[in-house]
């Protein structure tokens, strides 16, 4: 198990350098950063001042290199709309994303794994059925559509959540929701074909010849096996629910990473669109260690060679 | 007076298909007594598996299962709920599969695999269910029993996954155990073992064994009986000396034909082969099963449905037109060979 851990972690690390160099070469995407900061009608000694403080005229390895150490040591950079330090309002940010995404995901697997699981013991049955529509109008519908007929009938025609903000728990209930069941197609999906596949399988039969009731047949000897495909895709879709959020947040104008993305954007804010950027991907990245560690323990193939 | 451990008449089993219904059993009885073994012999999908879980209720669910009577040590196991099914299962009979590679869960140790069917019957401390695993792997021929407990079945090899599923189909001490081609998926090597202990394990806790093979060579070395079972039909059934000495059904004939036998087969000679293929069991079957591969085949076999007949040998009986006929089994063996 150690051995695996240590070679998913070393994974883990190259990817994040990865995304660590595609973060900051963010700054050169739009063409010369300096031109840029220093603004429109800017002289050629003001850009080249901006060039010397900014040190953009030394070679573009060092650059990375400076910017890695300082990122190490938590120093994202600083924002020069916000006047502030870009790492302090990433963190500040962070905990409201993470919690919306936390909601999302346990609504997205309170609601897909048993009704996957009810749809593969009745196949073709009608709530087969209406677990499949389920998935198709999740996949079909656009979450910003989603979010904004929620809002209209919970919100302002039946006045029961409300719509914008994170003052309360309520306040996050349709942004979890709206979030949420995008994701839901996915997982249950899989949960459907696992299933599926492992209530064929030639254990489970052995478990019923045992004389186990069907209760234990279907959560310890089925639904265990069939769990672990779904554990790693929760964490890519965590993941992608974090970027979902950008949309989601801005709807609800919930003060989260996805909504300061949004407002970045809009303000070229490069420095901290480049820290999101970062520190979102290394959450993923983390999530996915998190998915593989929690695969191993699920697997004893796995963990026990 | 022996024991009769189980008592199965007119089982018949029917599988709706995309162009009809397939007869894949059809009116099979058989019985077992206490300390017997029972072999039911024939070729893939002449429906001896399906047999085996008719019995034990865990056929796929679209096949539809009849019987007159089915018993279990004189208690109708037939019809009822799934509930009480569910307690005889793994405690009053048990079964062991073809395939040890996959009818373990590889999520859950051996010992917990062992001792669950033991807990689910049984009102025992997990240390208790624990002792009788040790003690049951012993007997199967694992070493260091308590070690494996604690391990994965990906851990072992084929071989000891079967002896541990014969060690779990013993936890609660059955009276009847159902042997599903147990060694087909095993090396040549243990295939023997696994049989030698099958029948040893059979004698010593004295219960009914029935084994369902297509290796005749299996069937010689521990069968008390045979059934032998073509296209969903009982063909023959004998006892062990009388089908091996004097097989009446051209079926059973040509199956020994296929087996050398040390010291009687000549060297170099030719092993037998029953020509053609095994007939579609969609629909209905006119006259006799095997009619379209028999060498004695004649206007009356396809007349129409050919019985069970009790032979003058006592408890055997043949479902043949020409078999019992001086005449055609001199045809026959002059014919076949």
């Amino acid at each position: 198990m150690i051995h695996f851990a240590l070679k998913r972690l070393g994974v883990a690390v190259l990817v994040a350098l990865t995304v660590s160099i595609l973060s900051f070469s963010m700054v050169y995407l739009s063409g010369d950063p300096a031109l840029a900061l220093a603004g429109e009608g800017a002289s050629e000694q003001d850009i080249e001042n901006v060039r010397r403080v900014y040190g953009f005229e030394r070679p573009i390895v060092v650059q990375y290199g400076d910017w890695l150490v300082r990122a190490l040591q938590g120093n994202l950079g600083h924002s020069n709309y916000l006047k502030a330090d870009v790492a302090s309002v990433v963190f500040e940010r962070l905990p409201t994303t993470m919690l919306l995404g936390a909601c999302a995901l346990a609504f997205a697997l309170i609601l897909s794994i048993p009704l996957g699981v009810v749809a593969a013991i009745r196949p073709n049955s009608m709530i087969d059925r209406f677990a499949l529509t389920v998935a198709m109008i999740g996949q079909a519908m656009p979450s910003f559509w989603f979010a904004l007929t929620l809002m209209l009938w919970f919100g302002l025609n039946w006045r029961l959540l409300p719509i914008s903000g994170t003052a309360s728990w309520q306040h996050f209930v349709m942004p979890s929701i709206a979030l949420g069941y995008y994701v839901t197609p996915a997982v249950m999906r899989l949960t459907r074909a696992g299933m599926l596949e492992v209530l064929s399988s030639d254990y489970i039969r052995t478990a019923r010849a045992k004389g186990l009731r069907p209760m234990t047949v279907l959560f310890k000897h089925a639904l265990r096996n069939a769990i672990i495909p779904v554990v790693s895709l929760s964490a890519v879709q965590f993941g992608f629910m974090l970027g979902g959020s950008i949309v989601i947040e801005t709807i609800f104008a919930i003060n989260g990473l996805g909504f300061l993305v949004w407002e970045s954007i809009l303000r070229a804010d490069v420095p901290m669109m480049q820290a999101i950027v970062l520190v979102l991907s290394i959450i993923y990245i983390l999530l996915t260690f998190l998915a593989d560690l929690l695969n191993g323990f699920l697997d004893p193939r796995i963990r026990v060679s | 007076m022996t024991e009769r451990i189980l008592e199965v008449e007119n089982l018949t089993i029917d599988i709706p298909v995309p162009s009809g219904i397939l007869h894949a059993v059809q009116d099979i009885s058989i019985h077992v007594d206490r300390g017997e073994t029972l072999c039911i012999v024939g070729e893939s999908g002449c429906g001896k598996s399906l047999t085996s879980l008719a019995i034990m209720d865990l056929l796929p669910k679209k096949a539809i299962r009849q019987a007159a009577r089915l018993e279990l040590a004189d208690e109708s196991i037939f019809g009822i709920s799934e509930r009480r099914m569910s307690d005889i299962r793994g405690n009053r009979m048990s079964m062991i599969f073809q395939e040890p590679m996959t009818s373990l869960n590889p999520a859950y140790t051996i010992g917990d695999q062992l001792t669950e069917a033991l807990r689910r019957h049984r009102k025992v401390s997990r240390g208790e269910a624990k002792d009788r695993a040790v003690f049951l792997l012993e007997k199967v021929g694992i070493t260091a029993a308590a070690s494996r407990l604690g391990q994965y079945p990906h851990q072992l090899s084929g071989g000891l996954r079967q002896r541990v599923m014969i060690a779990m189909a013993l936890m609660c001490g059955p009276d009847l155990i159902i042997a599903d081609e147990p060694t087909t998926a095993l090396d040549v090597t243990i295939q023997a073992q696994i049989l030698h202990l099958l029948a040893e394990l059979q004698r010593e806790f004295n219960m009914g064994l029935i084994l369902i093979t297509h290796d005749l060579g299996v069937v010689a070395r521990i069968a008390d009986r045979i059934a032998v079972m073509y296209a969903g039909q009982i063909v023959e059934t004998g006892s062990a000396a009388q089908i091996f000495t004097e097989p009446l059904h051209p079926y059973t004939r040509g199956l020994l034909d296929c087996i050398p036998i040390p010291g009687k087969t000549q060297r170099g000679a030719h092993l037998g082969a029953i020509p053609g293929i095994v007939p579609s069991l969609v629909g209905q079957m006119p006259g006799c099963h095997f009619a379209s591969r028999c060498p004695l085949v004649d206007d009356h076999c396809l007349a129409g449905a050919v019985p069970l007949f009790d032979h003058r040998d006592t408890n055997r009986s043949i479902r043949c037109l020409r078999a019992d006929n001086e005449d055609t089994q001199k045809i026959s063996q002059e014919g076949v060979a």
